[in-house]
């Protein structure tokens, strides 16, 4: 059982107890594989006996569909959108989330709250209100941060998965680049350094999510084990520890924008 | 940043607070006419206006979805669509806004419900300062006298029924309509709020804000008709 910890001021009206479950979140870029290993978790998790509820943004039933409505109609102003986000997470934070950690289950969270800070802040909203407004989120048990090293990569990864590259994903409403692919590399960059940035902030696990899906799983589920079962050894454990497994030291930097070959 | 705090644009913002049943809208009704008569550009913007938010919001209030944070940060979304679309364009063109509720509405009901002080003015922190805030002040008596008289069935979230302070409405409505009064009381000093005596006459509530208006007004903002020189 670990104490519920927030970020900032807690939710209101959620009673601060200690909760039984996990809250695991995969973190990362857009096309990186986060939902291919949110699934693999589960399925692993569910055949060692843990119930698992997984989530991620706009699946809220009070703000997930109104939120892709207003995607598609690209009529989302900056920071609307940002707060309709907020809105959508903090229905799935005390109405799913908390009431699964209460009863024991591991939630598997594909993003979070540092996704929508680091859309915030590429598209100038101050990043002390955007954290703010996140202050009502729950502490995790553990993040794990997917990191690629070149938007290149990104690009050649959402090609290759047989999807167009998405209007938001690309930053087209920022006007990032001249087409989507340009936008696309551009944007993400930007985000990339964001995440960066947070990494030591929030402390990410970071996994090197270049390898081969077969050893990222295994390195997640490396890690995990070493959550869940760390609870049961040593009850004074938290998350700002850094796991042996996973982290990596210094975080190399994002090359600079090569042409494409 | 976005941070519309320390505006200087050349437009007007007036705005209205105060309880339900306080005559707000009446008088900024009666604002609109005037300044419309005088000849400035004016536009017009009301709580809970965003047609970008209304299916979510009306569907969350029918099927009771809300908890006060939900409720807090649909209605900053609300919000903020009006902002960036129908309160910022008209003041960087240098027209009047006129707003029937404000960011303080938000601050006393979600105070009100048990959000943090600190957090919902942080959550609002983009919102453009007003030129003036009008806060029309009713005894809470007077405005659930009128609220109640006027309205035969209270809505589910307007009489703060999710909070369960009473299982009965007009109960749990006075309940929640004292605590935002207490919340716009803490609120005068905080954010200068100027008062108006509610329990006025019409006219003389509107020659007040009138006059408070007009030292904000000036001829460069009224309106050219087109195709003058």
């Amino acid at each position: 059982m670990r104490e519920m910890k927030f970020y900032g001021t807690a939710l209101p009206g959620v009673e601060i107890e200690p909760y039984a479950g996990k809250l695991i979140v995969i973190e990362g870029a857009d096309g990186v594989g986060r939902s291919t290993h949110v699934a693999l978790l589960r399925t692993w998790l569910e055949a060692n006996g843990h119930a698992v509820l997984d989530t991620g943004m706009t699946r809220s039933i009070l703000a997930g569909r109104g939120i892709k409505e207003a995607r598609t109609g690209h009529t989302l102003g900056k920071i609307t959108m940002q707060l309709y986000y907020a809105t959508d997470f903090a229905d799935r934070l005390q109405n799913e989330m908390v009431p699964a950690l209460r009863a024991g289950f591991v939630v598997l969270t594909d993003r979070y709250i540092y996704s929508s800070i680091a859309r915030a802040v590429v598209r100038g909203a101050d990043p002390d209100w955007i954290r703010s407004i996140y202050g009502i989120a729950l502490v995790p048990d553990a993040i794990y941060y997917l990191r690629v090293h070149s938007t290149e990569e990104l690009a050649r990864r959402v090609l290759g998965s047989g999807r167009s590259f998405d209007y938001w994903e690309s930053g087209m409403d920022m006007g990032a680049g001249a087409d989507y692919y340009d936008s696309f590399i551009a944007y993400q960059k930007l985000m990339l350094r964001e995440f960066d940035r947070m990494s030591g902030e929030y402390g990410f696990q970071v996994i090197d999510a270049t390898h081969s899906i077969k050893r990222v799983a295994a390195q997640l589920r490396r890690a995990i084990a070493g959550v869940i079962d760390g609870d049961s050894r040593d009850k004074t454990q938290t998350t700002r520890e850094p796991s042996k497994l996973s982290v990596t030291k210094s975080i190399p930097e994002i090359p600079e924008l090569t042409k494409s070959p | 940043m976005i941070s519309y705090g320390h505006h200087r644009y050349p437009g007007r913002l007036f705005v209205v607070e105060g309880t339900d049943g306080s005559g707000k809208s009446t008088q900024l009704a009666l604002l609109y006419q005037w300044l419309k008569s005088e000849g400035y550009q004016v536009f017009f913007s009301e709580w809970n206006s965003s047609s970008l938010v209304k299916d979510t919001t009306r569907r969350a209030k029918k099927r009771q979805l809300f908890t006060p944070a939900t409720f807090s940060l649909l209605h900053a979304t609300d919000f903020a669509d009006r902002t960036e679309r129908d309160i910022m364009p008209p003041l960087k063109s240098g027209a009047i806004v006129l707003a029937d509720r404000y960011i303080y509405t938000a601050f006393a009901r979600d105070v009100a419900r048990g959000c943090d002080r600190a957090w919902v003015r942080e959550v609002y922190k983009f919102a453009v300062r007003p030129t003036i805030s009008f806060f029309f002040r009713a005894p809470l008596e007077v405005a659930i006298d009128r609220i109640t008289s006027a309205r035969p069935q209270l809505k589910y979230y307007e009489a703060g029924m999710d909070m369960q302070w009473s299982e009965d409405e007009e109960e749990s409505f006075k309940i929640f309509q004292g605590k935002i009064l207490d919340e716009y009381d803490h609120m005068v000093s905080e954010f200068g709020l100027t008062v108006i005596d509610a329990t006025q006459s019409i006219r003389v509530q509107q020659r007040q804000m009138r006059e408070l208006v007009s030292r904000h007004l000036k001829e460069k903002l009224k309106e050219k008709p087109v195709g003058t020189k």
